[in-house]
């Protein structure tokens, strides 16, 4: 099975990272200002079609959504 | 007192913290008319001193042309001061009917409704519109006035990168399944000068069945051969759904704005829009200077082609001096310095040398990118820009960038 943290990280680099930025498992993404709050919208959905798992609106909170492990974190959650 | 020594040392600290940083906004007080030849009072309190101005959103030198000036007293004359009124009530003269009716002629487009600023069509347009089960999906760089709109309307919204039609797909795609889906991008784009690729967005909207969504503030009355705006220059004259755009640029610089497309999204606006519904109407005199631009430009293109010479000869002497420019083709001509501090000592010096243009760095533009943003007008003559070229020519050699590429730069300067 993929690493799901190399699989978002990849994709959060991939849609977000415009310059040679580096990200880690721990970089804050909204916080630190490479995903705005307008463009979470793309990984929550890449999340669910992924994991085939659906993420409450109360979840997808910029906090929850702010670092690689944050997000791995909570898809598992979703996952169960 | 509510009005408390703690609280105003609070925003005491905060506006401190501004300065600080160096994003405190000072204000230059013009004693003129906008035009090419302005007199500045700055430093506050200082004499007033003469310059070139080359940093106005004056595109066709219209904002004190005599003509137009003579019609907004007429206007004052004939229609009054203001309307004390929102459009619904008792706020529509015929004057504003005119004028919806003939920017929709010169859009090219099925209907128009006037709103106090572009900025408040932008706040506007996308509530009016969309609902929760609806998606926007907007351009990395669109205007701020876009952002507000879009984050006061219940809708989903998502990204694209910046003028990347491929990204852009592969959202249309992901959001397939929405009701209405929305592509949204300024026809030029303030910071950069570049233009949104029309032709090729049109074709993704039809293909995934989007409507189009398009700002055209920094377009309307030059962009495109008979200055109709960016969806004349690239050939879709009809496939754009909406456009918004401001009169407080090439349009004649005063104020005020609109929706113009689809006549059922215009009702739409005019039904739901809160900017529109609880503003108060376009002052007469305004409305009345408005109409006489828009016959003037669509009497002859002689100020849209002045512009695209004048245009020419500014990128071209700059290139040639040496300085880094941002590659395009519209007045807005960015002179990349890539260090913020840079930036505002070459801005400093310029108006030393009698030339008025402002540097913008970050957080107005991305870290690292720096620039003197240049906007040109039909109302310069050839001696303002070759005066303006010259003083360019010293600040740049003082501080030794001339002939120098982006690393040479940042090697100097730092980002």
């Amino acid at each position: 099975m993929e690493d799901m943290y190399e699989v978002v990280k990849e994709y959060v680099i991939d849609e977000y990272v415009e310059d040679d930025s580096e990200v880690t498992l721990d970089t804050p993404l909204i916080s630190g200002g490479i995903v705005d709050s307008f463009s979470m919208v793309s990984l929550k959905r890449f999340l669910e079609n992924k994991y085939n798992i659906s993420i409450p609106d109360d979840k997808a909170t910029p906090e929850a959504f702010d670092s690689v492990n944050k997000i791995c974190a909570l898809v598992k959650e979703c996952i169960g | 007192m509510a009005y408390s020594d703690k609280t105003r040392g609070m925003y005491n600290d905060i506006l401190y913290g501004l300065q600080d940083a160096g994003l405190f906004k000072q204000e230059r007080v013009i004693h003129s008319p906008q035009a090419a030849d302005i007199e500045v009072e700055f430093p506050t309190g200082s004499s007033l001193k003469k310059v070139i101005n080359i940093c106005a959103n004056n595109y066709l030198g219209l904002s004190s042309h005599p003509d137009v000036v003579k019609a907004a007293h007429e206007g004052l004359d004939s229609h009054g001061y203001g309307m004390s009124s929102v459009r619904f009530i008792c706020g529509t003269q015929d004057i504003h009917r005119q004028l919806e009716n003939m920017v929709s002629k010169f859009l090219g487009t099925e209907d128009t409704i006037l709103f106090p600023s572009c900025m408040d069509a932008n706040a506007g347009v996308f509530e009016a519109i969309l609902t929760k089960d609806d998606v926007m999906i907007s351009d990395r760089l669109v205007h701020a006035s876009i952002i507000d709109g879009i984050r006061l309307c219940s809708a989903m919204h998502d990204t694209f990168k910046h003028s990347d039609m491929a990204h852009l797909e592969n959202k249309l795609q992901l959001h397939h399944d929405r009701r209405l889906k929305m592509v949204i991008t300024d026809g030029v784009f303030s910071m950069d000068g570049d233009t949104a690729k029309l032709d090729e967005m049109a074709v993704l909207c039809d293909k995934y069945d989007a409507l189009l969504f398009v700002d055209d503030s920094h377009a309307s009355g030059f962009i495109g051969k008979t200055g109709r705006g960016t969806h004349e220059k690239y050939g879709v004259m009809d496939k754009v759904d909406i456009i918004t755009t401001t009169f407080g640029k090439g349009l004649g610089g005063a104020s005020g704005g609109c929706v113009s497309g689809r006549k059922e999204l215009v009702e739409m606006c005019r039904q739901k829009a809160r900017p529109y519904l609880f503003s108060n109407t376009i002052a007469p005199p305004v409305v009345a200077g408005v109409i006489k631009v828009l016959e003037i430009l669509s009497a002859t293109t002689e100020r849209r082609d002045k512009l695209e010479s004048n245009t020419e000869f500014w990128r071209k002497g700059l290139t040639e001096a040496g300085f880094v420019l941002k590659e395009g083709d519209t007045p807005i001509v960015p002179v990349m310095l890539f260090n913020a501090k840079l930036s505002q000592d070459v801005s400093r010096d310029l108006y030393q040398e009698g030339v008025y243009a402002i540097g913008f760095f970050f957080p107005v533009v991305p870290q690292g990118q720096a620039r003197i943003r240049t906007q040109i007008s039909a109302g310069h003559e050839i001696h303002h820009l070759e005066k303006a070229l010259d003083a360019f020519s010293k600040v740049g050699k003082k501080y030794n960038i001339l002939g120098k590429a982006k690393q040479e730069i940042i090697e100097m300067y730092g980002m």
